[in-house]
């Protein structure tokens, strides 16, 4: 509870910002900025004694201090030795100690201990916006995420062009969305929210707009969410997927009532090829689309 | 004929870089009509272009390092200023534009300012304190820098003939392959970075003989000052690690050429081993830069204490447990690929472990002003300023390095201001302080005070209003290049970070106020006696500025602190050692095959890029025809007469036989 004071602390410190990693609202996301804090802690013991050794040595040996005594030739001491040598040894043990249990106990691919069987979310990056495939509701979305409160949500996250990383602040982990291979990614949103999702990878003129909305809501509003879209609005076909995969900027949300089941192997063994790239008839820095899609 | 090659390459219709572009022509049209005006163009073809002596190359690199200091930081004067302005709005550069700004950035950052200016005060000074004439292969190393210089200049001319790479200062493919960036960017970015490369490779063979081999009698390994155990691990790391950049660059250009698909995300190609090898170089670069700012560092603080380096055999090894374990972390770059727990691990706690090496030449410093004479000279202060930043830096870099935290924090503001953090409160505070120290050897005078130390107030307190809101700005959850802001939020910490800009503007005005009246006023600040930090290594036993042949005889080394042993002994005996009996010295003939065959490297990557192919032929085979040439060359050396030797030595004498008197009284005094 101190930590988590700490924590709420700090980041009420940083600006009283209340929206960054430092604000979780999922288990992943809380554990990763406990681990943040814990080590910055164990350094900042080590840090701040340090900086003001520096000055204060640098003060009192200064040329024009009469009372410090000059020793020109004082160059060795191995107490000092095994002290100066000690002092970091000891300190990167206890972070590697951290580093250790945080990277099994965090490691994006591990489930997170639930009761509830966890939500498959099939994440494709995009040039340049997000498509999320519910594969067990048969819908999908792009830049739109909306996931169940107090559900664990299993990610499986590819790419079909270029490098993306598929990153929820508040929600934890970040992971990189590679083409031709699957990443896996389970976070948890503990509470109904509104967020921000991003891509923290550069990956071309239409980045900085490759935002998403994370809705988390109630489970019963999920399930009636994901009834009331299935077989409304327009289907994923082959040929939306391919519309899709050309290049364009501030896409607008959009919800499919349905989705080829095989659509994300399909792209991630890359059965279905990469997003072509800029085209010479398309030139990345027109065909965008006017709306607010992805922004807050 | 000219392959890609044609009139839309000139952006006409770009305000920004087409103005950009025509200042820079008409600056340098203005320089090269003064030069001509003047008549200097016989002096600069014979005491610098071909020049092989150690200084000149240094003192070129230093300047060349400088101006593209200049440019990368106008680039992040855009960068600063347009994320500023584009918080739900556009801003004024475009995407297109706004992503060259900054991958030009770092390119220029790394390759073109920090490493010339290292490598500058590598050439400068560690003949001078080996106690030697000149560096091992002398022509070699003029070589180095034009084609330094050779792949700073495709940088610049990608400014107004095409563009420069949209894709960051390292390609990740596929972003970086032909279907993603067809165009001629990051073909520049390949050109220019591979011909200066190979620069730098050579550098680094040569200074791995020169501090191997070209010791003067009696310095042996454990009585080199620590800057030249310093350049020797960065010079191993850059024999280890520069032809890794070179492969992996060529693999690239491979695929956008021809069509391979090493990192193609088709046909079997892999991007992620781009991405491992890229970093299998590019973490042991961050230690090519900083180590020898460690050894510039090390110099200051015993040289300003007026005391021996505190602890210099671990000193010594921690410089070489750093160039080691340099080579063992590079995944610690990519945790949130998803490698899994123990690779994640391992690479976690190796990076952590060079913080123990860093740690140790930290609490060594602090030691060394322990019982010292503190002078707060420039030089002093930014060593100082240093360690307050880069102890921070250093912990946020550890902070980087465990992997659940670095999952909240990778590619964003937060990564941005550490590396910031340690490379400009490291290798460009090192680079600035090694700069103001060495100053007075390279041009007879010191650099004034008042403006340095104006300098480094406005840069220390710049840097901090810039980078400490980064920092939060990626707790915040920003990601780093993002050409606009959606989220309003941000905007507080976003503009205070642009007031530092401001401040480190302020400061780069004061640095350039310095030189202006630093130069005009050289007579009052003229280093009369060779010796005017009351230095400890054997460059402060040459007069200011160094002859070409740096020492008359050659010196003999008899303890740790080569110079300041020979001082001792000349105070306490109040006179010099006996005159030497002078004899001719060799020196190494003036060479113009560095800058020939640069002339057509230039040639041949610019042909590359535009896929003239002809051209590239051409410049390729007259570049090593110019080799060929230079290997039948049968002049290799000239002597320098005895009575000129002897005449240059016996002013250093009296000089110091000025100096001894003084220090005589002041003893006498005290």
């Amino acid at each position: 509870m101190a930590r988590r004071a700490a924590v709420g602390l700090a980041a009420a410190g940083l600006g009283g910002c209340a929206r960054g990693v430092l604000d979780p609202v999922g288990p992943v996301g809380a554990d990763d900025s406990a681990i943040f804090f814990d080590a910055l802690m164990v350094m900042l013991v080590i840090v701040i004694p340090t900086i003001l050794l520096a000055f204060w040595m640098a003060w009192r040996y200064r040329a024009s201090n009469p009372k410090a005594e000059y020793l020109p030739n004082w160059s060795y001491s191995g107490r000092i030795e095994a002290v100066v040598w000690s002092i970091p040894i000891l300190t990167i043990m206890f972070i590697g100690g951290i580093i250790w249990i945080g990277s099994y106990r965090l490691d994006p691919f591990k489930p997170l201990p639930s009761k509830s069987p966890p939500l498959e979310v099939q994440v494709v990056a995009l040039d340049w916006k997000w498509l999320f495939i519910y594969p067990q509701q048969g819908i999908a979305t792009v830049n739109q995420l909306v996931v169940p409160a107090g559900t664990p949500v299993h990610f499986s996250i590819t790419s079909a062009s270029v490098f993306n990383v598929f990153f929820v602040p508040r929600l934890g982990s970040m992971i990189y969305a590679m083409p031709g291979m699957v990443s896996q990614l389970n976070l948890q949103a503990d509470r109904p929210a509104l967020l921000f999702g991003q891509s923290a990878q550069f990956s071309g003129d239409g980045f900085s707009d490759m935002q998403f909305q994370v809705r988390s809501v109630a489970p019963a509003e999920f399930q009636a969410w994901a009834q009331a879209a299935r077989g409304a609005g327009p289907m994923l076909d082959p040929a939306a997927y391919a519309q899709l995969m050309r290049q364009s900027q501030r896409v607008s949300p959009v919800t499919y009532g349905g989705v080829d089941p095989q659509l994300f192997q399909a792209v991630a063994t890359q059965a279905i090829g990469p997003g072509p790239g800029p085209q010479p008839e398309n030139p990345s820095h027109s065909g965008r689309e006017v709306s607010t899609g992805g922004r807050r | 004929m000219f392959g890609k090659l044609s009139w839309s390459a000139i952006p006409l219709d770009q305000p920004i870089p087409l103005i950009t572009s025509v200042v820079l022509i008409l600056t340098i049209l203005g320089v090269l009509g003064l030069v001509t005006a003047k008549g200097w163009w016989p002096y600069l073809w014979r005491e610098w272009i071909t020049s092989v002596d150690h200084k000149r190359i240094g003192i070129m690199y230093c300047l060349l390092g400088s101006v593209m200091l200049i440019r990368g930081f106008a680039d992040a004067i855009m960068m600063r200023s347009q994320q500023a302005l584009a918080i739900n709005a556009p801003g004024y550069l475009p995407p297109e534009h706004y992503n060259q700004i900054f991958s030009a950035h770092g390119t220029i950052m790394i390759f073109f300012a920090a490493m010339p200016l290292v490598i500058g005060l590598m050439n400068f000074v560690t003949p001078l304190q080996l106690g030697v004439r000149d560096v091992a292969f002398p022509t070699l190393n003029s070589v180095s820098f034009w084609l330094t210089a050779s792949g700073a200049l495709l940088v610049n001319v990608s400014l107004f003939i095409g563009e420069f790479a949209r894709t960051g200062w390292l390609p990740y493919p596929p972003l970086s392959e032909a279907t993603y960036s067809p165009g001629v960017g990051v073909d520049y970015y390949l050109w220019a970075v591979q011909i200066s490369g190979v620069g730098t490779l050579m550098t680094g063979i040569n200074f791995v003989t020169t501090v191997l081999k070209m010791r003067c009698p009696g310095m042996t390994y454990l009585r080199m000052p620590m800057f030249c155990w310093t350049v020797l691990a960065a010079s191993l790391l850059i024999v280890a690690v520069f032809p890794i950049l070179t492969a992996t660059l060529a693999m690239l250009s491979l695929d956008r050429y021809f069509g391979f698909h090493y990192f193609t995300n088709t046909a079997g190609g892999n991007p992620m081993m781009f991405v491992n090898l890229i970093w299998a170089w590019g973490h042991p670069e961050v230690y090519i830069l900083v180590l020898p700012a460690f050894g510039i560092f090390s110099e200051i603080f015993s040289t300003f204490s007026g005391k021996p380096l505190f602890g210099y055999r671990s000193m010594v090894a921690a410089t070489l447990f750093i160039c080691i374990v340099a080579m063992m972390v590079w995944l610690h770059h990519f945790f949130t690929m998803g490698a899994g727990a123990a690779v994640n691990t391992a690479f976690g706690i190796s990076t952590s472990i060079i913080a123990v090496g860093t740690g140790v030449k930290i609490y060594n410093w602090i030691f060394t002003m322990y019982g010292g004479r503190v002078r707060f000279s420039v030089p002093m202060l930014w060593s100082l300023g240093f360690i307050f930043t880069f102890v921070i830096g250093g912990m946020t870099g550890v902070l980087l390095a465990v992997p659940p935290a670095d999952f909240l924090v990778h590619n964003s503001m937060f990564l941005v201001a550490h590396f910031h953090n340690v490379i400009v409160g490291g290798v460009v505070f090192g680079l600035f302080a090694g700069i103001d120290y060495w100053f007075p050897k390279a041009f007879g005078f010191r650099l004034h005070e008042g403006w340095g130390k104006a300098a480094f107030w406005f840069a220390l307190v710049g840097f901090w209003v810039t980078f400490a809101p980064l920092y939060i700005l990626g707790l915040q959850g920003m990601t780093r290049r993002l050409q606009h802001v959606n989220i309003e939020e941000w905007r507080p910490l976003l503009d205070l970070s642009l007031v530092g800009v401001g401040i480190l503007i302020v400061g780069a005005v004061c640095q350039v106020v310095m030189l202006v009246v630093s130069i005009l006023r050289r007579d009052e600040l003229r280093d009369v006696t060779g010796d005017p930090w009351d230095g400890r290594s054997l460059e402060w036993a040459t007069p200011s500025p160094a002859p070409f042949f740096n020492f008359a005889v050659m010196p003999n080394v008899q303890g740790e602190e080569a110079y300041w042993d020979i001082k001792l002994r000349a105070v306490e005996s109040q006179q010099l050692s006996p005159e030497p009996r002078y004899e001719p010295i060799e020196m190494p003939v003036n060479s113009p095959v560095g800058f020939y065959t640069a002339f057509f490297a230039t040639v041949t990557g610019f042909a590359l890029i535009w896929q003239i192919w002809w051209l590239a032929g051409l410049g390729l085979a007259a570049a090593f025809a110019g080799f060929v040439v230079f290997a039948w060359r049968d002049v290799h050396e000239f002597h320098v007469p005895a009575e000129e030797v002897a005449r240059v030595d016996r002013a250093r004498r009296s000089a110091r036989e000025a100096l001894l008197e003084r220090l005589g009284q002041q003893g006498a005094a005290t």
